[in-house]
């Protein structure tokens, strides 16, 4: 698929290393050059500097084309707006937008977007492993990725 | 009216004092705690601290009870998810944000922000005003973008002076609404015939504007 990924933090390089690594054509968005450097090895797709907000930044990343839109940058509220210009302004089938704050996250995933509270993911996890009785290596989940990146 | 301002900076705190002389209720909402303080001596209750994207505070400053929430911190995407918290979560009935980047007017009016503002655009707009003779010049943007007003100055070189209305072609459905000659309006007919110096006022859609330009100034 066609995968632009908006924020080159610790999630969205890894995601789009993964991605880029199965074979999908990838483009990755950060403001910051220095922020590229955290890309893996495996890493062969685009890289774009600029804000993501911008129309212009993403046409560059080739939203036009793109199957699926991922917003992981540290900030809500630029995820947010980002994915619904990547919604509504560009129609892109998938998109997907890391939100930290769980009620932003709560109150948008009711407007339609596809919201990921990672805060309430870890915390939910952590708390049913304490008091749930969930086995401590639930914890481990995904941990075998770092395989892949290798 | 009780309206609500997102944001302290320059343009909030103006605007606040403005409204506050109006006898409106206002409430100024500032995330830097220390700068909310600042504020808070001088203009006393009317200032609170707190971040105007977070549904938490907006129920605090009672944003349900909001007539009016104008969203103006230096941050296009707070400005934005402040409005559609505000519209979505507290029924707000206007909303209204200022743009930094003058492009994103229209994804906001799309994203179903009640009216943004782009100071750049006022300001390249003004300065466009001032621009030269034979130059088209966009006045106004009605109805979200899709008219425009367009004022063109005819020098002598334009291809349209001495020929009426009714045997020029302007492009699309663009209709010239009003002839400025001499300090005076004139409303055209068909027979009305352009002179050099008159200054033209015609109303066109926004993908005709270049056309437009061609026609009356004879320049690409």
């Amino acid at each position: 698929m066609n995968l632009v990924v908006l924020g080159c933090g610790r999630v969205g390089s890894l995601l789009a290393t993964l991605m880029s690594q199965q074979g999908h054509q990838v483009a990755v968005i950060d403001s910051e050059k220095n922020s590229f450097r955290r890309l893996g090895t495996g890493f062969s797709g685009r890289r774009v500097l600029g804000k993501g907000i911008d129309e212009e930044v993403l046409r560059a990343a080739g939203i036009m084309e793109a199957d699926a839109f991922v917003a992981v940058t540290n900030g809500d509220n630029t995820n947010l707006m980002a994915s619904q210009i990547a919604k509504v302004r560009f129609g892109v089938p998938k998109v997907i937008t890391r939100v930290a704050d769980p009620i932003r996250a709560e109150a948008y995933r009711g407007m339609g977007l596809n919201t990921l509270c990672s805060s309430l993911v870890a915390a939910g996890m952590i708390r049913a492993v304490l008091v749930d009785e969930q086995p401590v290596e639930t914890l481990k989940i995904y941990s075998d990725l770092l395989d892949e990146l290798k | 009216m009780y309206i609500i301002v997102i944001g302290a900076g320059k343009v909030g705190y103006y605007l606040t004092k403005t409204l506050l002389a109006d006898n409106h209720e206002v409430l100024l909402l500032e995330k830097d705690a220390a700068k909310a303080a600042r504020l808070a001596e001088e203009l006393g209750e009317v200032v609170a601290a707190g971040d105007g994207c977070e549904v938490r505070t907006q129920r605090e400053i009672g944003m349900n009870r909001a007539d009016v929430v104008v969203a103006v911190t230096g941050d296009d995407e707070d400005n934005l998810i402040a409005c559609q918290l505000a519209k979505r979560q507290f029924g707000v009935g206007r909303t209204l944000a200022r743009v930094n980047n003058p492009r994103n007017e229209e994804i906001f009016n799309l994203l179903g922000v009640d009216a943004s503002v782009s100071g750049t655009r006022l300001i390249y707009s003004m300065i466009e005003q001032e621009v030269e003779t034979g130059e088209v010049v966009p006045l106004t943007a009605l109805m979200r973008g899709e008219i425009e007003i367009v004022e063109a100055e005819l020098s002598d070189r334009s291809p349209v002076v001495g020929k009426a209305l009714k045997d020029i072609h302007l492009p699309g459905d663009s209709v010239m609404a009003a002839i400025i000659r001499n300090n005076h309006i004139v409303l055209p007919s068909g027979t009305t015939e352009l002179e050099a110096g008159d200054c033209v006022i015609t109303l066109t859609r926004p993908g005709d504007e270049a056309s437009l330009r061609n026609t009356l100034t004879g320049k690409e």
